[in-house]
């Protein structure tokens, strides 16, 4: 017991210490002003605004955003229409038609590929299922829209997406 | 006669000249109260309408003039209508006698720079803010509203409390300068004292000063003594149930009230447009007019800034606080000045 150092009176003392106000202290008008100095410092410091069509918020490298379909060297679609992003898709946004490939590399590729943007949860689960590293979200996240069609993105638009993006190579560069 | 028709038509452009630089006072005092506020929260605030958002207020305004102007069904309907106009002008005819510089002589014409020389000007500044106080409660009144009614009430238990160290904090002046001309209370601090320090009100009631800058706040209603509105309990308070220009009317009442108030502060304890060792510089009396209304505009300029400064400072009050410190604290403190003036003036 004798070796517990005696806290309990030192903090006492201190709580006593804080609490125990002399005159000046008791007119308020020093805490006011030290309030008001506070605020007039802010007046100058930095400001944490993003003007936000001018300035863009830098997006984390793990930034799930809008989806792309990436093409291959020649300018195909990579995807093979083998549905596992929409089996595994916890939001059931993604509808895919899938047909007889024209090319001899493959056996299948998407007629259809549309993903319902306003449905999508950005889970990233679809790039996680791809086996062909064909779909990826990348870092857009301000799509905009008349109406609900509007954001029905189909396959054209997602390789156009990847059109857009594609300087900035493999989205997720940990995988 | 012609004497006759220049002294109406003088005194006419002044009523204009200054009814319109108080509205656009307001106006920017408004943006500057949002600009100003956001600084302070480190954010940007309005500053997309025009530069650095200088047309922002004809936006809000235009904002306000098409807005749907809702009357409540159970309302008072004549009172509900009356009662912005029972703030709003109250709030701007106490401006009338706010001396903004002293005697500018124009083309042998004489123009004293104040709308309305009154000789009980101090007196008629403290009945007026006491009018405005009708306003307030005819408008939470005739809303039906419960939340306008407590604002209401509390409004009007605040101001009237508040506006006895509001009057009392003044008597020290008062009682030095001996007058109640708003005019003359400036002319009596244009002396030095040991030829360098100028005799300001200032530097001899200290307390007084204080006093009235904090009964001020409490009967414009600005934060921290805005119990009245309190968004947190009363939604909006007494302006709970107006809208569009009407609501836009509490708005300028309130503005006009800082502008004036802080005219005030400035003309009873901070030399009015006076500015130390001007004369010495022997300047043309024109230029040297101009001058004093810029140092009249800029002394004026700080202390609304300090209002909004105050305002994003301090939390509010509780009530109860509010009222001890009305009647506990600035009541006794402004008998006292009172009592210690009259004794450093008997001696």
């Amino acid at each position: 017991m004798d070796e517990k150092p005696d806290t309990e009176g030192k903090r006492e003392e201190i709580v006593r210490e804080a609490h125990e106000m002399n005159f000046i202290d008791r007119l308020y008008l020093p805490a006011l002003l030290k309030g008001l100095a506070d605020t007039f410092r802010h007046l100058f410091e930095e400001k944490f605004t993003i003007e936000y069509p001018e300035q863009k918020r830098q997006v984390y490298p793990r930034y799930r955003g809008l989806h792309r379909l990436n093409k291959d060297e020649l300018g195909r679609v990579k995807c093979v229409a083998c549905f596992m992003c929409s089996t595994i898709c916890p939001a059931r946004c993604i509808y895919i038609v899938g047909a007889e490939a024209p090319w001899p590399d493959r056996e299948k590729y998407p007629v259809r590929f549309d993903i319902d943007e306003l449905r999508c949860i950005y889970c990233g689960m679809c790039e996680e299922a791809c086996p062909v590293e064909a779909i990826e979200l990348t870092e857009i996240y301000d799509m905009v829209g008349a109406s609900r069609k509007d954001l029905i993105y189909n396959k054209e638009m997602l390789l156009e997406i990847y059109d857009r993006t594609k300087e900035k190579g493999g989205m997720k560069k940990w995988i | 006669m012609a004497e006759t028709l220049v002294i109406i038509g003088v005194a006419l452009a002044k009523i204009v000249v200054v009814f319109a630089a108080l509205q656009v006072t307001i106006m920017y005092l408004v943006l500057a109260e949002r600009r100003i506020s956001a600084f302070i929260q480190d954010r940007l605030g309005p500053n997309r309408v025009g530069w650095e958002g200088l047309l922002q207020p004809i936006a809000d305004g235009l904002k306000f003039l098409f807005k749907e102007d809702i009357i409540p069904s159970r309302a008072d309907k004549v009172i509900f209508v009356i009662a912005p106009a029972m703030i709003v002008l109250p709030a701007l005819m106490t401006f009338a006698v706010i001396p903004f510089g002293g005697v500018l002589t124009f083309g042998g014409i004489k123009i004293d720079l104040q709308v309305a020389s009154i000789d009980i000007g101090l007196l008629y500044v403290l009945a007026m803010a006491s009018i405005s106080v009708y306003g307030i409660i005819f408008g939470s009144w005739a809303s039906a509203n419960k939340y306008a009614l407590m604002g209401g009430l509390r409004s009007c238990a605040q101001m009237i409390s508040y506006e006895i160290p509001l009057g009392l904090s003044v008597m020290g002046v008062l009682m030095m300068t001996g007058t109640l001309k708003l005019e003359q209370v400036v002319e009596a601090q244009s002396t030095y004292v040991w030829g360098v320090i100028p005799r300001w009100n200032i530097i001899f009631q200290p307390l007084a000063f204080l006093l009235f800058l904090t009964s001020a706040m409490a009967e414009n209603n600005r934060l921290p003594f805005d119990l009245p509105e309190a968004e947190q309990e009363l939604v909006a308070g007494y302006h709970t149930e107006y809208s569009s220009v009407k609501f836009a009317m509490f708005f300028m009442a309130e503005y006009a009230a800082m502008i004036t108030s802080s005219a005030l502060v400035v003309i009873l304890f901070l030399g009015g447009w006076l500015v130390p060792g001007l004369e010495a510089l022997g300047l043309p009396q024109i230029v040297k007019e101009l001058v004093q209304m810029g140092a009249f505009v800029l002394k004026v300029s700080f202390f609304l800034f300090l209002y909004i400064w105050v305002r994003w400072t301090f939390p509010r009050f509780r009530y109860d606080q509010l009222m001890r410190l009305c009647w506990k604290v600035l009541l006794p403190l402004a008998l006292a000045n009172i009592f210690v003036t009259g004794i450093v003036m008997a001696m």
